[in-house]
């Protein structure tokens, strides 16, 4: 069995599949050195605020093993649920997050709204009036926060590998080898790797691996960039989202503020920071915290992302037997990676969906149950 | 930062455009099966390298450029008006 | 050590005329004007500057140039405190007030210093192996605790007033070069003299790079920068960095106005985006560090740092000097303190030195084949070890000046993609770039020596002449600079292993970062130096690692057995320095994050009490009056009983126009447009491709091949975009054009049972009866004397009108509307008001088009054309959304007549209270039934009339018995609207 990425999903699932499932005849092939991809470049957010009810459920699950994993891998993940915070402008929005938060809640997720006083008090450093879009409030989930995502990369690597599972770097896969319908192994640079099952953990490059075996996915590879701060004393203690522009922030424990915005919007596999998305996150970010106009940002990135057609990710069959994807993450692989893992080896392992991860089926773009959480439709540089 | 060279405007900050992604796919007839429509509208190559796309120059003259991109480097090789194109 | 005694004289920039008063730590100080803070202090003895991060040891200044990593300090000013501004780059000015960091309670005497004693137990990484036990100690205990001891600086943040906001300015060049040392003058000087424009850019105050520090390279500087100020196309920036480079020919360029914490009004910085054409990277290179134990100590200096402070502000940085040095550039700066009075000795580990017997010559004491081992001191250099084969020594010195080489500063060039190349000759990595991007120039090309990089830069220029296809003939020669001596190369030294153990050699000093932690990390398995990298820290801090990330590298090659070129650098991204938030945002922060759009009348309603809301970037009012339910209820049922008037001008406005127009529109509607006659109106669906529900909106045919349409105001831009764009993508040859005519034309909607009373009373001798204007007819009217159109179309769901009339002519007609309609009691009404009488008619909106219903779903599969191709019409047939089970509209009510909706409830069983069947999208009081009615999406909602739900709202404990009704709470009969 062959897994096709040391990322965070591809490093999950070989563990799973091991420890979980007692199969340890797994190869994770990585084309560098692990965990150097999207899981080692991303703004570390952990959350299960989603819309639709199919994927509040797998986050949850997701957010459940997360809470679980320094146990599950006796590696310090730092798992930091100091919680994330949507702040609303309109009361159009107001509604659609009602709306999600009781439906979080009905599903035995956790989600709270805070009035502006209680912004105020949670961030004191939020400009509640901020001249254009005043915060008319926010709603919490608690369980919601940060991890230290090298950890994650490395905690999983490590448990998969004491698990039996050989994790080879530096192995990039050139073809995918295929007879009589079903998938029969890999060929790399080091030469043919033959599997029954071939596992794509490549979010960010699932398109060109899958056009190895003749499939075409309903995905783009976009631009999502990130940026990092100075480090100064503690700031703000929970993760913030402005609802009026494109900025997110946390601070790490190192003190950064890591934050970002929205894709860049058009197929892009440079992994390059732009200009234009900089300028606009800093204008948000000064505009609902004033106090930060004179820190100072340090570095600026970007990573690519599998951008599905419907917003949502996929872990899925494909028309080749033996090929399974895991991919299409969008920008919320990160928080996924454990649920993702679990439920992408229970695939492999059982040849039929995880009962919480059904939904995300690439048949859904043939059955038009699509898992749309903003209703954008099929334009995913507009997700 | 994306600079396009617009044929009526010149080269231009990509903020003046709005992308519309794939102009390689062609909507099929009207006739065409279902499948053919779902090929259509979510099937894409998504290829690490030459991509034909579709800019639409709104903050400027509101044409349609069909623009041939590298999409690991950035580099525009053409740029075609849509309304050049033979279909 | 006397205060007199380290200012030898004012050096090439300062002015001793003019005395500057300063505070440190609440001391007060005097330096004189063209210091930087770091000068200043160091003229007035001050030799400890600050805490490290992790093991809050003693730091003094490290360096002389932005990328400090040590003498960071917090400066306090009329907006707050600025946290880890560089002293080294802060000029000084009167009154400057600048404080420590990272220590607690004071500099000299900090809690922190623990950490240090600890050290054993806090190598790198080690927060992942440990505080895991017990489960919960993480968040509540060692998380908080870690971060508090994390942070260098602290923000004062509560500072809500927006300061000056930053100031951004695009200009073009056909070169951009960076760096105006010997490379980047000789460059700007030979482009410039061909009439290019070119945009020279230097971070430091003054130009001259490395020939500030050579006396006899003063002649050639002046000439030069004499020939550039003749240049009319030629701009010289000071204190100007290039931050980023993106491609295409794009840079973003921080200019500094203003020192942090100085008073003054205008942006602090501004920030340049320049386009240009080619680039020349003359950026130097970066003195680098040697990891040896202890070389951390306040008093140990890049050799090129005192050299610069000595020459520059003729501040002697010691008196006991010692040199550690493998290189002879750096012989430099030895010679030219004894030459000020400093005692000095040179350590170089290489056997002999052209430089070394030139030393020798002047009486300065060099030992070849020696290394430095270790220093003393605390706080304070007292004495520094040396190691020569089998002998030690122990050498008195107040100052240590290191000099491992020279680095080129390739940040920019790799990220404009290019490849470091290793280069045995000077240790390092340099770059070169394409030919259509530009050209590196000098020491950032991995030259020795000033006059090579003065040709060098001079060549770049002719290079990238020819690329630009200007004739090089139109260049005149430049004046030929001094010439380099002779030198010894360098012996490439990373690391002086530790030979009593236990004692940290420095690698990276802002982040703490040890040769030991280095090793650590590759014993780990971090080997790759992204790993390491990530592992320690190596090279995150502010300085980026600008004069130990390559020792890291080195020593991590050393480490794996491998040489160095094969180990590499991590990948530089932007910024090549640190830019505040407040440079990058701009002037479109706080009032003017996003533009405001105000409608014709927006002070017609603002004069007339209008509470306003943001709907995008408009500005629409909400309710006249300061707003609650009473206020809202009053104005709708002023329209449900008599007459009222709003203003729906945001509503997007389209015209086309063509002899294909109807077969175009008929392809981007969902249902038929073709067969809509002149002078009629048609509400019109347009669907996404995917089948969905994309906007709503109408259609009045104007003429055979005139089509006005109305958009979603949220959808205005989008629905223009998306007929653009399959009009030029997939109707070939099809024969119309689109006109955005939103602007042009203001709206309102009169409505209710007296509307027709007011209309008539305005409309001249035009016959407003019934039947010469039916419901949905759209017709030419004046009103008031102004022409403009007329359609009865009404989302009220009364008798109503809507008017559209230029959008200069608004409020005349406006008010004659109103005059008008003053005997029948006639009112304005809001969008809370509007959209109470949309409710209640079962009318939709962006809350119910919420992307993911389609027509069948909100109750309109009728509309939906049969025959005929249109976008979604084939996904529209996939299963997932013929299902019966889908989310669909209803009416809701609750059961007990004072309860109340609220919006976003999910819909329960009360059998089931935590399976959602859906949700309440909108609701409100109704003006006509009692209590609340609502707009729901629910599964399989057409099939349950009549059936009880519960609307639960968990976050507010709240569950509310309601019924499934019909949406159509008024007149579902249509008979208002046709009266």
């Amino acid at each position: 069995m062959v897994i096709v990425g040391g990322g965070g999903h591809g490093l999950a699932t070989a563990y799973y599949l091991a420890a979980h499932h007692g199969i340890s005849d797994v190869a994770v092939l990585e084309r560098g050195p692990i965990g150097l991809g999207n899981v080692g470049r991303n703004t570390t957010i952990v959350r299960s605020n989603y819309f639709h009810p199919d994927n509040i459920r797998f986050y949850d699950l997701s957010l459940r093993l997360w809470e679980g994993l320094e146990r599950e891998l006796n590696f310090n993940a730092m798992v930091s649920q100091r919680g994330t915070l949507n702040l609303f402008h309109t009361e159009a929005q107001r509604d659609l997050f009602t709306r999600r938060a009781n439906l979080m809640r009905l599903l035995g997720a956790d989600a709270q709204s805070l009035d502006r006083e209680q912004v105020r008090r949670r961030v004191p450093l939020v400009d509640l009036d901020n001249g254009r879009y005043p915060v008319l409030g926010g709603f919490l989930q608690p369980r919601g926060g940060t991890v230290r995502h090298d950890a994650v990369a490395w905690g999983y690597a490590r448990g998969a590998s004491a698990a039996g599972v050989d994790i080879v770097e530096h192995c990039e896969v050139t073809g995918i080898a295929c007879a009589g319908g079903r998938v029969t192994g890999v060929h790399t640079r080091h030469g043919l790797i033959g599997a029954d099952v071939v596992c794509l953990a490549v979010a960010g490059h699932s398109s060109h691996l899958a056009a190895m075996a003749g499939l075409r996915l309903p995905i783009e590879t976009h631009l999502l960039q990130a940026f990092v701060s100075e480090a100064v004393k503690p700031l703000i203690d929970v993760v913030l989202t402005y609802g009026a522009g494109h900025f997110y922030v946390s601070q790490s424990d190192k003190g950064g503020l890591v934050f970002g915005g929205g894709i860049d919007g058009y197929n892009n596999y440079g992994q390059r920071g732009t200009l234009p998305m900089a300028e606009e996150v800093a204008a948000a970010a000064v505009t609902l915290l004033p106090g930060l106009a004179r820190l100072k940002v340090l570095r600026q990135w970007g990573g690519v992302m599998d951008m599905s057609m419907d917003g949502s990710p996929i872990i899925s069959t494909t028309a080749l037997a033996g090929l399974v994807l895991n991919g299409g993450w969008c920008y919320g692989g990160f928080k996924a990676i454990p649920a993702g893992g679990l439920t992408t080896a229970h695939l492999i392992a059982h040849g039929s969906p995880h009962p919480l991860a059904a939904h995300l089926s690439l048949t859904r773009f043939v059955t038009g149950r699509i898992v749309d959480e903003r209703g954008i439709g099929p334009y995913p540089y507009a997700h | 930062m994306l600079r396009i060279p617009c044929p009526w405007c010149g080269p231009r900050d990509e903020s003046e455009f709005r992308y519309r992604g794939d102009a390689s796919v062609v909507r099929p007839a009207a006739q065409a099966a279902t499948a053919d429509f779902i090929d259509y509208v979510y099937q894409r190559d998504n290829p690490r390298g030459w991509h034909c796309e579709w800019w639409l120059h709104t903050g400027g003259c509101r044409q349609l450029l069909r623009v041939e991109r590298h999409t690991l480097t950035d580099e525009i090789r053409t740029v075609t008006a849509a309304r050049d194109l033979t279909p | 050590m006397s205060v007199k005694s380290l200012r030898v004289g004012p050096g090439l920039l300062g002015d001793p005329a003019r005395p500057l008063r300063f505070t440190f730590d609440g001391r007060r100080y005097t330096g004189i004007a063209g210091d930087t803070l770091a000068a200043a202090l160091l003229a007035n003895g001050v030799r400890l500057t600050g805490r490290s991060f992790k093991y809050h040891r003693p730091r003094g200044i490290h360096g002389a140039v932005a990328a400090e990593p040590c003498a960071l300090v917090d400066v306090s000013g009329p907006l707050g405190r600025e946290p880890n501004v560089p002293a080294t780059a802060l000029p000084l000015y009167e009154g400057l007030t600048a404080h420590s960091q990272n220590r607690w309670p004071a500099l000299r005497f900090d809690v922190g210093r623990v950490n240090d004693a600890l050290a054993r137990f806090l190598p790198a990484g080690f927060y992942y192996k440990t505080f895991m036990a017990p489960a919960w100690a993480w968040e509540r205990l060692y998380e908080p605790l870690i971060r508090r001891a994390a942070g260098l600086g602290r923000l004062q943040a509560a500072n809500h007033a927006h300061g000056t906001p930053g100031e951004t300015v695009h200009d073009h060049a056909d070169v951009l070069v960076v760096g105006a040392g010997a490379a980047g003058l000789a460059a700007a000087a030979a482009l410039g003299a061909t009439g290019l424009k070119v945009l020279l850019a230097e971070q430091d105050d003054v130009a001259g790079g490395g020939t500030l520090l050579q006396p006899g390279w003063a002649a050639w500087r002046r000439g030069m920068l004499r020939q550039l100020e003749d240049l009319p196309t030629l701009t010289l920036l000071t204190r100007t960095a290039v931050v980023g480079a993106y491609g295409q020919g794009v840079y973003a360029v921080l200019q500094d106005l203003r020192p942090a914490g100085s008073a003054g009004a205008g942006p602090r910085e501004r920030l340049w985006i320049i386009r240009a054409r080619r680039v020349v990277l003359a950026t130097g290179a970066a003195e680098r560090l040697i990891a040896f134990p202890c070389n951390d100590r306040p008093g140990c200096m890049l050799a090129g740092a005192a050299h610069s402070y000595l020459r520059r502000h003729g501040v002697r940085v010691g008196t006991r000097i010692v040199l550690f040095t493998n290189n002879d550039e750096a012989y430099g700066s030895a010679l030219a303190l004894s030459e000020a009075g400093a005692q000095c000795q040179v350590i170089d580990p290489r056997p002999q030195s052209v430089a070394g017997a030139r030393a020798q010559a002047r009486g300065i004491e060099v030992r070849n084949a020696t290394q430095v081992i270790d220093t003393a001191g605390g706080a304070r250099l007292r004495q520094v070890r040396v190691h020569t084969g089998t002998r030690r020594a122990i050498l008195a010195a107040d100052t240590l000046l290191v000099s491992g080489g020279y680095t080129p500063n390739t940040g920019l060039a790799a990220q404009l993609g290019a490849a470091p190349q290793w280069r045995d000759d000077i240790a390092g990595f340099a770059c070169d770039l394409p030919e259509h991007i530009g050209r590196c120039a000098g020491a950032s090309r991995g030259l020795s020596g000033l006059a090579a990089a003065a040709a060098d830069g001079e060549r770049a220029a002719g290079e990238l002449l020819v690329s630009l296809g200007v004739s090089p003939a139109a260049r005149p020669p430049l004046a030929a600079p001094p010439a380099d001596p002779p030198a010894t190369p360098l012996q490439p030294l990373w690391e002086v292993p530790d030979r009593g153990g236990g004692r940290k050699s420095f690698v990276d000093l802002q982040n703490d970062v040890t040769a030991a932690d280095i090793r650590l990390a590759c014993r780990e398995g971090y080997e790759h130096i992204e790993h390491a990298k990530r592992y320690t820290t190596l090279g995150m801090a502010t300085d980026q690692g600008h004069s130990g990330g390559l020792v890291g590298a080195a020593i991590l090659a050393q480490a794996r057995g491998v040489p160095l070129a094969q180990v590499g650098v991590s990948r530089p991204r932007p910024y090549s320095r640190p830019v505040p938030f407040a440079a990058l945002a701009g002037a479109e922060v706080g009032a003017h994050f996003k533009p405001r759009r105000r409608v014709a009348l927006h002070d017609w309603h603002q004069r007339a009490g209008a509470t306003f809301v943001n709907t995008g970037l408009w500005l629409r009012p909400l309710v006249y009056g300061p707003g609650g339910w009473d206020p809202v209820l009053e104005e709708a049922r002023r329209v449900r009983r008599a007459v009222g008037l709003t203003d729906v001008s945001t509503l997007g406005k389209i015209d086309v126009q063509g002899p294909d127009a109807a077969r175009f529109l008929d392809f981007i509607y969902a249902n038929t447009l073709s067969t809509l006659p002149v002078g009629r109106c048609r509400y019109g669906l347009m669907l996404r491709e995917d089948g969905m529900l994309f906007d709503d909106g109408t259609v009045a045919r104007l003429g055979e091949g005139r089509f006005l349409l109305t958009t979603t105001t949220a959808n205005a831009a989008a629905v223009l975009e998306h007929m653009e764009f399959h009009l030029q993508a997939a109707c070939h040859g099809m024969r119309l054009v689109l006109s955005d005519v939103a602007d042009q034309w203001a709206q309102f909607a009169l409505a209710g049972p007296l509307a027709r009373q007011v209309l008539a009373a305005v409309a001249g001798d035009m016959d407003v009866s019934n039947s010469a204007l039916p419901f949905m007819a759209a017709a030419a009217t004046r009103l008031a004397g102004v022409a403009g159109r007329l359609f009865r179309i009404s989302f009220s769901g009364e008798l109503a009108y809507e008017i559209a009339v230029p959008a200069h002519e608004a409020v005349p007609v406006w008010e004659a509307l109103l005059q008008a309609g003053q005997p029948h009691g006639i009112r304005p009404y809001g969008l809370d008001a509007l959209n109470t009488l949309r409710i209640e008619k079962g009318h939709v909106t962006t809350a119910e088009l919420n992307g993911n219903t389609h027509p069948a779903d909100l109750g309109l599969g009728r509309l939906v054309k049969k025959n005929g191709d249109f976008i979604g019409r084939a996904l529209l047939q996939r299963p997932g959304l013929q299902d019966d089970r889908r989310l669909q509209l209803v009416g809701l009510r609750p059961v007990a007549a004072d309860a109340r909706l609220r919006n976003g409830s999910q819909l329960v069983r009360a059998g089931a209270p935590a399976d959602s069947e859906g949700f309440i999208t909108s609701s409100t009081p109704s003006t006509e039934l009692p209590g609340w009615v609502g707009l729901g999406l629910l599964q399989a909602g057409h099939a349950r009339r009549a059936e009880r739900l519960l609307a639960v709202s968990p976050i507010h404990g709240e569950s509310t018995p309601v019924e499934v009704v019909s949406p159509h709470f008024i007149d579902p009969e249509n008979q208002r609207v046709r009266a």
